[in-house]
């Protein structure tokens, strides 16, 4: 995959003045003194400390270029994702929501709408509810992000919230699914009980075409029951 | 057949066995799929609503860098037209080609006319702005009873009007009229006493899927091709797909990706042909995904109708004739759902005197897609209206009313047949027996219900069951899961191999991993592969019984089957289904059963809702304050996804009823084409919908299923609209009642 990550622009040393500290394989290849950073970002990339090595269902392929746009030059900044550090190389004008499902391979964070409207990109950034389609991805390096994949306990166990969507029969075609369940997250957080019609409220940033509230609403209860 | 049954499985609320995937995020949908060196692509759309193409030049895209193709619809073999079933509906294959890139005209603003693919997404925008496209604009038509003047501007100067005694000899946008009757009319309305006669009006809707078109394609250079997308029916995308491109069906496989909502608008296709084409001009993978306005400006929306109907009946209350004339916008191809519309209009009645004209009308919207019964629920409404009219005047009881009349076994429908046992009359009786129905309103409040009935289909199920060495059993599919139909599916199979549901794997497989499957859709799934599976399944309990008796050296009649295991009768020796698939290789070869069937029998399913609302007499909003959706599912395979189907059609229902409509300005341009605009309900929107599951087993079905999806959206339409005009005393005979149009009504009254 890295054969296909390219940087020509020669606004790319500027570009990469923002780069931040990195760690390991990163720090390592840093080369401030002249070393041609393009090596130095295609040596991270190599070395799978940038990106999910993935190819299939969350590759890198579609979001890197080969030639460059005016305005678009790709900066590497550091995320903290799930509790974990990634670095990242990302468009001025990129998105979360594109930078989580195409550059870190976390597809669980869907696009219904990319215009605030509907929720299924819903993501917690230090435990507040955002809609990671409308969100910068360069506004967000100090916060914690929390997507739908970095719910479940070290040991695969599902997080309290994902289990009583399953027991509930919340899902009916299941693709707003992952918003609700970071809303959900973040309600019974904020409100460790809440009311079913808290809950009804809280769940209105997220659409569901299959009007599966009443499930929805009755896995929110059951969490709150047991989260 | 339908004999009371004890079941162990069939009837339990079962996990599904994708809900681990779809709490994790690990569920894959139509956008999830990158592959390396995947372009992405963007189409160019029409500005204007109706233009004559002058000239396309994508000389300025094609020399942008990083762009790998451009594609038009000359990129497209030149085809004839062919009626293509796909799903519940059928569309004319030169038409759809000319609906995925358009040829000479556009015909709605959004109309795709070129695509590009390029190495990334901000490129495929940037080339599409590059694309000169020459248009000579004409006067767009946009609503049907424009459409059908004699001076109305004309579509398709190659569009005759079907369905006439003689085929016209100058073109029309009315594509197609169709009539139904039965007895006297003249004589029907002679005999009554009371006559309601109105005309209501629908607006055009979006099935408005949160997920968005998409696709991801490869063209291999050995002309082998792969699409992945999120679709109703995967072979239906290989068929029309092929079609369109003089392709052989077993150069395409289709993968059927996890889909995010169809309601019948992912039942028919807009990008995999133009992506398949980009994929082989440029030698590599591509994806091509809508966006939200592209779905709502270019996608195929429910049909917009005008109807005018007139019903009449006897003091008694008995129905004596029924009248309709209903017109269906197809957009800008032929094929609105007009046919089953006139053909349920007035089927939930058993009347004598029945009259029923429908037209199928072009205009310069996009192509209608099916959603959810198609044509039934803007029919119905009009139907179901005329009823609660007719009731007030009578003042009779509306559910006392429908009783009165109601269809019930040896009914013959006006569409064909004679029904089977049916449950309208259980579904009226659960209503009027609801402690809702009995409930008392309040100040601003009103009440009201409506019954819907569809048909249902039947059509073609491939399944193959195996047998794995330790006893778990993989069931493969080709039906599309689209509300947790697999749970179901796993559920009839362990029913029939007393094998527990947990041990039982039900997969959808590619285009080219089983045998044809037609579309999820006509609410099919559940009753039509649920058939094939069970007739799989009870040849795969015949060979192991077969296993058991050579291994005991017995006659199979010695051999019974009881909770998934061999059981001989002379002496009680067992072998489980663990250790007789264990040792099928030395009796005789891996167990293994394939179905392959087209369904018939398909029940119809009746629907009763009853609605209260709310409305504020200073704004018009209104609020559904209460609801119960009561409806016949012959058998219940899994119950609570059946509430979920009765839910979620009154969910769908509701908008129509109180939200949704598009609004076009004078230039045809959708001015809401987001979800901000066009309102769907929200959590907060609406009450806990209550849910009644009437059993009347379907006899042409083991279990006796009848599908559930469909006939939930019906009945909304007219019991909220009724219920409005209960509370406001002004009957509402357009959607949606909006809070300006309820406004108006009750400006009107006190004026």
């Amino acid at each position: 995959m890295s054969s296909n990550v390219n940087f020509y622009d020669p606004g790319a040393d500027s570009a990469l003045e923002e780069l931040e500290e990195g760690t390991g394989a990163a720090r390592t290849g840093l080369g401030r003194n002249g070393t041609s950073r393009r090596a130095f970002i295609k040596g991270i990339i190599a070395a799978g400390a940038t990106v999910s090595a993935g190819f299939m269902l969350h590759g890198l392929a579609g979001c890197t270029r080969e030639v460059p746009v005016r305005g678009a030059v790709e900066r590497l900044i550091s995320l903290n994702v799930n509790g974990t550090v990634r670095r990242v190389d990302v468009l001025p004008q990129e998105t979360l929501a594109m930078t989580l499902r195409y550059k870190l391979g976390l597809t669980g964070t869907k696009l219904g709408c990319d215009r605030s409207e509907c929720g299924a990109c819903t993501v917690l950034l230090d435990d507040v509810t955002t809609y990671a389609c409308s969100t910068l991805t360069h506004t967000v390096r100090k916060s914690q992000i929390t997507t739908i994949e970095g719910l479940q306990a070290a040991n695969g166990d599902l997080h309290p919230v994902q289990q009583a969507f399953i027991d509930e029969l919340g899902p009916q075609c299941g693709f707003c699914t992952p918003g609700q369940i970071m809303s959900t997250i973040a309600l019974l957080k904020s409100s460790p009980r809440p009311t079913r019609e808290e809950a009804q409220m809280a769940l209105s940033g997220n659409l569901c075409r299959c009007g599966a509230y009443d499930h929805y609403l009755n896995s929110v209860m059951r969490a709150a029951g047991e989260a | 057949m339908s004999e009371v049954k004890d079941y162990k499985y069939i009837g339990q609320r079962t996990i599904r066995p994708d809900g681990f995937d779809k709490v994790t995020g690990r569920a894959n949908f139509g956008a999830d799929l990158t592959l390396p060196g995947m372009l992405w692509a963007r189409v160019k759309r029409s500005p204007y609503a109706h233009a004559r193409i002058i000239d396309i030049d994508t000389s300025k895209a094609e020399a942008l860098a990083g762009v790998m193709a451009v594609a038009t619809a000359a990129d497209f073999p030149a085809i004839a037209s062919e009626t293509l079933q796909m799903g519940e509906t059928s569309a004319d294959i030169r038409d759809l080609a000319r609906n995925n890139l358009a040829l000479e005209k556009v015909l709605y603003h959004g109309h795709a006319v070129a695509a590009v693919a390029a190495v990334s997404q901000t490129i495929a925008d940037q080339a599409v702005e590059l694309i000169e496209v020459e248009y000579a604009e004409l006067t767009p038509v946009m609503d049907v009873l424009e459409a059908i003047k004699d001076d109305a501007p004309i579509l398709h100067d190659d569009l005759f009007t079907a369905g006439l005694a003689e085929t016209p000899e100058t073109p029309s946008n009315i594509a197609m009229r169709m009539e139904l009757k039965k007895g006297d009319i003249d004589a029907g309305f002679a005999e009554a006493d009371v006559i309601v006669e109105r005309e209501y009006q629908t607006p055009t809707v979006h099935q408005g899927y949160i997920e968005p078109h998409a696709c991801t394609v490869r063209y291999d250079e050995d002309g082998q091709s792969m699409i992945w997308c999120c679709t109703q029916g995967h072979f239906d995308v290989r068929a029309s797909t092929a079609k369109i491109l003089n392709m052989e069906l077993s150069k395409i496989k289709v993968i059927a990706s996890e889909i995010g909502g169809g309601f019948g608008g992912k039942t028919t296709i807009y990008l995999e042909p133009v992506a398949l084409v980009l994929s082989k001009k440029s030698g590599r993978p591509v994806k091509l995904v809508m966006n939200r306005e592209e779905v709502f400006r270019a996608s195929g929306p429910g049909s917009a109708t005008r109807s005018w109907i007139k019903v009449g009946a006897r003091k008694d209350g008995t129905i004596t004739a029924m009248q309709g004339i209903l017109h269906y916008e197809a957009g800008a191809f032929k094929g609105s759902p007009m046919a089953p519309g006139v053909m349920c209009v007035f089927t939930p009645y058993d009347v004598a005197n029945v009259h029923i004209e429908g037209f199928d009308v072009v205009v310069n919207k996009p192509k209608v897609a099916a959603y959810r019964a198609p044509g039934a629920p803007q029919a119905e409404f009009a139907a179901e209206s005329a009823i609660n009219e007719l009731a007030d005047k009578l003042d009779m009881d509306p559910i006392e009313l429908r009783l009165k009349n109601a269809a019930k076994e040896g009914t013959q429908a006006i569409y064909g047949p004679k029904f089977k046992a049916i449950g309208l009359v259980e579904c009226l009786e659960a209503a009027k027996n609801s402690a809702h129905y009995k409930s008392p309103l309040g100040k601003n409040q009103g009440r009201s219900i409506a019954a819907g009935f569809w048909f249902n289909a039947g059509m073609s199920s491939s399944v193959v069951i195996n047998m794995n060495p330790d006893g778990t059993v993989v069931v493969v599919e080709g039906s599309p899961d689209i509300g947790g139909s697999r749970a179901s599916m796993a559920m009839m199979a362990a029913e029939e191999l007393g094998i527990a549901v947990e041990k039982i794997k039900p997969i959808i497989a590619d285009t080219d991993g089983v045998g044809l499957n037609s579309t999820t859709g006509g609410s099919r799934t559940t009753f039509a592969t649920g058939m094939a599976i069970i007739e799989a399944a009870q040849d795969v309990v015949k060979q192991m019984k077969e296993r058991a008796a050579a291994v005991w050296n017995v006659t199979l009649d010695q051999v019974d089957w009881v909770d998934g295991v061999a059981v001989n009768t002379a002496d009680e020796a067992r072998l489980s289904a663990a250790e007789i698939c264990a040792a099928a290789g030395s009796t005789g070869g891996p167990i293994s059963a394939r179905a392959s069937l087209t369904a018939r029998g398909a029940g119809p399913s009746f629907a009763v809702h009853v609605a209260d609302v709310e409305v504020d007499p200073d704004t018009g909003k209104v609020d559904v304050i209460r609801y119960t959706a009561i409806q016949d599912a012959g058998k219940a395979i899994h119950p609570g996804y059946v509430e979920g189907q009765y839910q979620g059609g009154a969910a769908q229902g509701i908008g129509w009823a109180l939200n949704e409509e598009y609004i076009y300005d004078e230039n045809g341009v959708l001015e809401n084409a987001g979800y901000l605009d066009y309102r769907i309900p929200l959590a907060s929107d609406l009450p806990m919908i209550e849910t009644v599951i009437v059993e009347v087993p379907n006899p042409f079905h083991p279990y006796g299923v009848r599908g559930v999806g469909e006939s939930s959206i019906i009945p909304p339409l007219a019991a909220v609209s009724s219920a409005v005009s209960n509370a406001i005393g002004v009957r509402m005979s357009e959607l949606p009642c909006s809070p300006p149009r309820v406004l108006k009504a009750i400006q009107s009254r006190d004026n």
